[in-house]
């Protein structure tokens, strides 16, 4: 579990949601509101307060079992409430790799 | 914290005694090094069996000359990553021959048994009971060795060297 | 070819059931992730952006056709189809499952294959140079002494808790294609004034945050004591690397703050110590490896068969021949290099049916053996002359026919933010796009020897410092940027790259790159001087001109 040392550092500028990657296979997961995970970026809980960025990841954290590694990250609403990732990173976790595989389909 | 001496789960006879803390009269302590070498004789003397934890950043030859009147040595392991007192612990087995109880304490999982035993631990304070339990399973594991260390174990060279031998032998 | 013994084999298996039970018991919650994380990583696990990543070591780059089969079918079964062959002769794959590791594993151990300390803080796979027993003029074969190190190191009871990750790498030739000057030990094997046996010892180089290259420790250690030096070496660094900050654990900060002389002084007096210890390599012991080390039997074959001269017609195999097809030392053969580097493709990476069809064709033409090396490129080794022109067109057909090995789309690169959770910045789009840039071969045939090299972060996992043109990756508010180097290099005559000037954004980087290219041709005095050359004879500052004049 992070420390709450390190959890009290804990400061968001905007949206944000906590995501970890699946145990079991390593998928990208989100914490949604039903303290659960999802691979759908669109089912997860987001915050807007540190305080509620720093409950979610104490709750997400507690589930070790469940997936790995969670931590905040920053995420767009467009309108209609559509989350998106909030930077390059994340988009590439929620989207997959950017670059052309050549691998044949 | 359960123990594991000798390959079998065990009663601690032996109690850690913290920096600072009153000595018991008599019975087996643990102590530490700065206590130990503060006045080594005077613990020596003591009725009750003697032993030190030492920790992973000393010298070990510090230990040496009182190496045939201690009956513990506790090496420490401040996480199962660190892994300096592997080297301790082969130097106190195979360079300077002390053969009391040599112990593990700290961090002390099961998937570390085999490494410790080849390094020449032979009492460990096992950090979760599962893992105490399944001692003797972990250690049946391996069966194959590449280095020679001061355990006995033989090397997969040496059994091949002697395949070879009695193999031309048989010839 | 090593061919593994029934001991070999037992202890991978025995290894892949050990790691079974701790896969069982991280997913029934009996083992934290923090307990887990250190034995998946000595067993090669690491978790990436997407997934867990594999990583699956090739001992000093020998496979067999079996095993790339094998490989293969892992793409396939346990992944995406596709793998990463890396620059210390490993190969990843990108998208495993956890649960599904220990299958993969067995799989792999079937054909001697295991993935034991390809990461973590212990010792990594012992690298070599990929043309090991086919190179002219190579000493001796140096795999016999990287399988005796190999061995002596896997599942270490002293040493498999390091302070920090440990990487060996030894050569045997006069060009060092195994780069052993970026290495925390380097071995040169060379031979005294009486004709034994011995090794060169370099210790304390790498790259990452702080890049040193390595410094002697000891012109020569007799062959019979190098794993007791070894030792020697581990159990200094063992007890006295720090363990405070990880960015300082690597040896060659020990040997950094220590200085060269008091650390070689240290691992003397551990060495004398040690005296004759069981260490010690009798003769027997050393033939007993040798002879598990198989070579092909080669026929009497002409220097120049018929097939050859026909063919010498054919441009486009001409120029694929000139290119990638190296000496061999026996008469009649040739080491033919398979680029993993094609126009606009991730570098390094292989598909399952790339994988298979080369099993096949290494079965045909090179005697079922293939050669991993750390340009990120594959080797066929023991190819008769008479079959070029044949194994030229079947490499066309699978893509990996591209000659331009050791040209400037040669690019090795790490994989970067598209797969790493440490990256600042991506990689291989980068090495796709120069690639494309210079995609003309007469163009890089002109520009001639040139190696890029590209790092998503500091750590430099492809090797940016030791670039011919280096690119690493950082961040700048957020967006990606890059920072240029130029001059470095990674053989005998290691060096690391000056930098340029400030970091350019992404988008300009291929610009960049071809400024940097063209004011090489403008400056370098006839057209054999090398970009590396031409930089060390002028310095940065004409390159730093050209590119920043206009920007
Ligand atoms: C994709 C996941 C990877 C991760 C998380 C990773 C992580 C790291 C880290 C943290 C270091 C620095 C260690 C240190 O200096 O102490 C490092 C070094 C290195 N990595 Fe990777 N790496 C990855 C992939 C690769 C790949 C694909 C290659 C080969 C193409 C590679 C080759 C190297 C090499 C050669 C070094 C050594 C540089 C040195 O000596 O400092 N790594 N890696
Ligand atoms: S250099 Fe950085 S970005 Fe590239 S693979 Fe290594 S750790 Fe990842």
């Amino acid at each position: 579990m992070t420390s709450p040392l390190e959890q009290k550092k804990i400061k968001i500028t905007g949206p944000s949601v906590v995501t970890a990657n699946r145990t079991w296979d390593g998928a990208v997961v989100y914490r949604t509101a039903q303290k659960g995970w999802s691979t759908e970026l669109a089912d997860s809980a987001v915050v807007s307060t540190s305080d509620d960025a720093r409950a979610l990841l104490a709750e997400a954290n507690a589930d070790d079992v469940g997936a790995v590694g969670p931590y905040i990250a920053p995420v767009e609403l467009k309108d209609g409430g559509k989350v998106k990732p909030g930077n390059l990173r994340e988009q590439i976790r929620a989207k997959g790799v950017t670059i052309d595989l050549q691998v044949p389909a | 914290m359960p123990l594991v001496k000798q390959g079998r789960l065990t009663t601690d006879l032996f109690v850690h005694v913290a920096e600072g803390a009153e000595l018991p009269g008599d019975g087996a302590v643990l102590v530490t090094a700065e206590r130990f070498l503060a006045d080594p004789e005077a613990l020596l003397r003591r009725s009750g069996k003697l032993g030190v934890i030492w920790p992973n950043n000393r010298n070990v030859d510090d230990l040496v000359p009182y190496l045939d009147r201690l009956a513990s040595i506790a090496l420490v392991f401040p996480t199962f990553r660190d892994g300096r007192a592997y080297s301790q612990a082969r130097l106190l087995r195979e360079r300077h021959g002390y053969d009391g109880e040599l112990r593990a304490t700290g961090q002390i999982l099961r998937d570390q048994f085999v490494f410790m035993t080849r390094a020449g631990f032979d009492a460990f304070e096992v950090k979760k009971d599962a893992d105490a339990a399944a001692f003797a399973e972990t250690m049946k594991r391996y069966s194959v060795f590449y280095q020679p260390t001061g355990d006995g174990r033989v090397t997969a060279l040496n059994r091949r060297m002697q395949l070879r031998h009695s193999e031309s032998a048989s010839q | 070819m090593y061919a593994y013994d029934e001991l070999d084999r037992t202890l991978i298996n025995e290894r892949v059931s050990e790691f079974r039970d701790q896969v069982k018991r991280r997913l029934s919650g009996e083992l934290t992730e923090d307990e887990f994380k250190i034995l998946r990583l000595q067993n090669g696990v690491y978790l990436q952006l997407h997934a867990y990543m594999f990583r699956v070591a090739i001992p000093y780059g020998t496979l067999s056709s079996k095993q790339l089969r094998r490989f293969a079918h892992v793409a396939r079964r346990y992944d995406r189809g596709y793998g990463h062959f890396t620059t210390r002769q490993n190969i990843q794959f990108n998208w495993i499952k956890l649960a599904e590791l220990p299958d993969a594993l067995a799989d792999l151990a079937e054909v001697g294959i295991h993935a034991m300390q390809t990461s973590g803080n212990n010792m990594r796979n012992v690298t070599s140079d990929q043309w090991a027993g086919v190179a002219p003029g190579e000493i001796e074969d140096p795999r016999i002494w990287s399988e005796l190190i190999r061995q002596h190191t896997t599942l270490h009871p002293e040493f498999s808790f390091l302070p920090r990750k440990f990487k060996i790498a030894i050569t045997a030739s006069e060009h060092d294609r195994a780069a052993i000057k970026i290495h925390d030990i380097g071995l040169r094997l060379h031979k005294n004034a009486d004709g034994e046996t011995g090794f060169e010892v370099l210790v304390g180089g790498g790259l990452g945050r702080t890049p040193f290259i390595a410094k002697t420790i000891k012109p020569f250690v007799h062959g019979r004591d190098v794993l007791s030096y070894i030792e020697a070496i581990l159990r200094v660094y063992n007890q006295y690397g720090r363990r405070d900050n990880i960015y300082k654990a690597r040896i060659k900060i020990l040997v950094h703050e220590l200085g060269i002389e008091k650390f070689a002084k240290e691992v003397d007096e551990e060495w004398k110590q040690m005296g004759d210890s069981e260490l010690r390599l009798d003769h027997a012991a050393i033939e007993e490896v040798r002879s598990r080390f198989s070579y092909p039997p080669y026929e009497k074959l002409p220097h120049m068969p018929d097939e050859l001269k026909q063919a010498a017609h054919d441009p486009l195999f001409e120029r694929w021949r000139k290119n990638s097809v190296a000496p061999h030392k026996v008469q009649g053969y040739s080491i033919v290099t398979l680029s993993l580097k094609p126009v606009g493709g991730p570098p390094g990476d292989a598909t399952a049916e790339q994988m298979d069809a080369l099993a096949d064709l290494a079965d045909k033409y090179s005697f079922g053996e293939i050669r991993v090396g750390h340009e990120q490129n594959l080797a066929l080794p023991h190819v008769a002359k008479r079959d070029l022109p044949a194994l030229f067109k079947a490499l066309d057909r699978l893509g990996l026919a591209t000659p331009n090995v050791n040209l400037v789309t040669d690019i090795i690169a790490c994989p970067g933010l598209d797969y790493c959770s440490l990256a600042n910045a991506r990689s291989i789009p980068i090495a796709q796009e120069l690639t494309r840039r210079f995609a003309n071969h007469d163009t890089a045939d002109l520009i001639g020897r040139l190696h890029i090299n590209i790092s998503g972060c500091i750590n430099a996992c492809g090797h940016h410092h030791v670039g011919h043109i280096g690119i690493l990756g950082v961040e700048k508010n957020g967006e990606e940027f890059y920072q240029i180097t130029i001059g470095g290099r990674a053989d005998e005559n290691a060096q690391m790259g000056t930098l340029i000037g400030p970091a350019v954004p992404y988008a300009e980087v291929a610009d960049v790159i071809e400024d940097i290219v063209e004011a090489y041709l403008a400056l370098r005095d006839r057209p054999e001087e090398l970009f590396v050359d031409t930089v060390k004879r002028l310095g940065v500052e004409p390159f730093r001109e050209r590119v920043y004049a206009t920007r």
